[in-house]
């Protein structure tokens, strides 16, 4: 450890391991340190399932819960957008090769106490139960519209200028009434609050193609989960880091960033210091440059059930917008299962999330778990949102927000590719992987 | 994977006597494992190997009889270095080479509890082989030949000493493995027959 290094990376959550992996990739030389002895930090999936009970103080579980060692339960929920950030910088640094995914069968929203299907296009927005008769007509041509636009062509907007229209102008323009703006905003823009309809148009019909292109992919729903849990993701950029020579250690106990006339120049464990230029971490590593912003609360729920009225599917998103139950946040339902290998045989993983509006956040997420039917372990935790106070580049701290109440990875990947920016002064450039690299026969 | 339910991993398939599967090397730094893979992928040999670097996963084609053997071989980038291999590693891996050095005491030691782990880790049909490397540097010897090969009868594991230098039986412990696994396949295809018919 006594050397020094161009980068030192601090917790192996999903967001240190992607940059780890790509300041590696762009020949920087990178230490990267967990004071866990286990990968992944908050993106871990835990594992066996007497770890899961005892991390929250339950009583060890019990037979019916067939092997341990075959669950692997997230702590927290999201899938991956097939057409995302997240699957580019998988594809193109090659890390899909470590891994595999299905795809999510069923994304739903809820509406009036019940959940439907939501549907993308126009045969499934006909066939819908969300819409009387003229309302699917109207959000019909919404969608032909959407799916036109071109961004670089002003015919194919049809005399609604998406970078000067609002959206909610854009919604008038075609008569779509607050149910379908609700779960177009919420459900297929997945947006967590109603901001966007002040904004210009262009960004929703973006995130609205973004879903129907993911959709495209595979079929039933637009979001992708890799087997054997969400944990799976930070090993394998950690893998890339380390075959372009990032050195790994776990278990390594951090006891001081040293700062020296405001610049960061190493980071100390027991008697040892190494030195370097910067460092990357998430929050936990330096709690004195972050401020708390919001709270998320989250629910995991072992059931031995599929989703009710969900047709039994074996992953299932259930998007509930933030007005249908009188609240300004969503609540997010997502479900997974032994399919994925992350629960033994017959068993389903579920997690109800959302971002806490009140001292009492167990009763926030209620409306979810009411979806669920019978559950048979619970359980709720309250984690805090941080931001870093400052964008690093004049300590050359540079520091990860906390994964937020999102069900994808969108956000995660801005933050990534953002903070790669800040510390390197430029974007990463994918070329730099050399995807041939022991691929080709000899 | 088989019996692993729905995953899809495409190791272990037999497609037109196509056989591919993962194949893990474990071990100390410093044993050998990188170049154990150089000289039975390439045929090649450096004597100041630096450490792992660059390789994602290296393959290797070989024919057994009538069935093709495709072996994609993980090394471990350097992750064993500080105890700090991710699960991925071993997941779904359907073989692994365990090497020490036999100069080197501590590397079987280190080897033994390597071996332990895969048991306690990896899949349960999982073939290991145990690789006593750097036999060229006999005189040198720490591990006695005797005490790995009862270790490796006790544990069900092939064994054999190996020099990645003079490509000493490298060839042979990747083959012997091939031959297992294809053996393995050849069982489970005469006996879904057997269940069909």
């Amino acid at each position: 450890m006594d050397e020094e290094y161009d980068a030192i990376v601090l917790g192996t959550g999903l967001k240190e391991c992607i940059l780890s992996g790509m300041l590696s990739v762009s020949g920087k030389k990178v230490l990267h340190i967990d004071r866990n002895k286990y990968y992944g930090g908050e993106s871990a999936s835990i594992t066996p399932l007497e770890e899961l009970f005892s991390r929250f103080g339950a009583p060890a579980p019990d037979e019916t819960y067939g092997r341990g060692r075959d669950w692997n339960a997230d702590l927290i929920p999201k899938f991956l957008m097939a057409n995302g950030s997240l699957v580019k910088l998988l594809i193109h640094t090659g890390v899909t090769r470590y891994l595999e995914f299905k795809s999510v069968e069923g994304s739903y929203v809820y509406k009036g106490g019940k959940i439907s299907k939501v549907p993308v296009d126009q045969k499934e927005a006909l066939a819908s139960d969300l819409m009387g008769m003229f309302e699917k007509r109207r959000f019909r041509n919404f969608l032909i519209y959407v799916q036109d636009v071109r961004e670089d062509d002003p015919k194919s907007w049809k005399d609604m200028d998406p970078n000067i229209l609002t959206m909610q102008q854009v919604y008038d323009k075609f008569g779509l009434d607050k149910n379908t703006q609700d779960f177009t905003g919420h459900a297929l823009a997945l947006y967590r609050n109603d901001d966007y309809l002040n904004d210009k148009a262009l960004t929703t019909i973006r995130r609205i193609k973004l879903y129907s292109d993911s959709l495209a992919r595979y079929g039933k729903s637009p979001y992708l989960y890799p087997m054997y849990g969400l944990g799976e993701l930070p090993q394998g950029f950690a893998r890339l880091s380390a075959i372009y020579g990032g050195t790994y250690m776990l278990d390594k106990p951090i006891d001081e960033i040293v700062v020296e006339n405001g610049h960061v120049v190493g980071v100390k464990s027991g008697e040892e210091i190494a030195r370097c230029k910067q460092v990357y971490c998430d929050p936990s590593y330096i709690p004195s440059r972050v401020n708390k912003t919001a709270q998320v609360v989250r629910c995991i729920c072992l059931m031995d059930h599929p989703v009710p009225n969900t047709r039994d599917a074996l992953s299932t998103q259930i998007i509930i917008p933030q007005k249908q139950v009188g609240r300004k946040s969503d609540i997010y339902v997502s479900l997974v299962s032994y399919t994925h290998q992350v629960a033994a045989k017959g068993w389903f993983i579920a997690m109800v999330s959302t971002t806490v509006e009140t001292d009492n956040p167990e009763a926030e997420i209620k409306p979810g778990l009411e979806l669920l039917g019978p559950i048979r372990q619970k359980f709720v935790s309250v984690s805090d949102f941080f931001q870093p106070t400052d964008d690093g580049v004049s300590s050359q701290i540079f520091i990860s927000k906390s994964f937020d109440a999102t069900t994808h990875f969108e956000t995660t990947c801005d933050d990534v590719l953002d903070i790669f920016r800040r510390g390197t002064g430029e974007d990463f450039d994918f070329s730099k992987v050399k995807h041939d690299l022991g691929e080709e026969e000899p | 994977m088989a019996n692993r339910g729905g995953a899809q991993r495409p190791n272990g398939s037999t497609q037109g006597k196509i056989c591919q599967f993962k194949l893990v090397l474990l071990g100390e730094s410093a044993v050998g494992k990188s170049s154990l893979v150089l000289r039975f992928v390439k045929g090649q040999f450096h004597e100041y190997q630096e450490s792992t670097i660059g390789a994602a996963f290296l393959t290797q084609t070989v024919c057994l009889d009538d069935t093709t053997v495709k072996f994609e071989i993980w090394d471990t980038a350097g992750q064993e270095r500080y105890h700090s291999l991710a699960p991925m590693y071993y997941r779904g891996a359907q073989a692994a080479i365990v090497v020490y050095d036999i100069t080197n005491q501590d590397t079987f030691g280190r080897a033994k509890s390597w071996v332990k782990e895969l048991q306690r880790q990896a899949s349960p049909n999982i073939v290991i082989a145990l690789s006593g490397n750097k036999a060229d540097l006999a005189n040198k010897r720490m591990v006695e030949y005797e005490e790995a090969q009862a270790y490796a009868e006790e544990n069900g594991l092939l064994f054999m000493e190996t020099s990645a230098k003079t490509a000493m039986n490298v060839n042979d412990i990747f083959l012997a493995i091939g031959e297992l696994k294809q053996f393995e396949i050849l069982l489970k295809n005469l006996s879904k027959e057997n269940y069909l018919y």
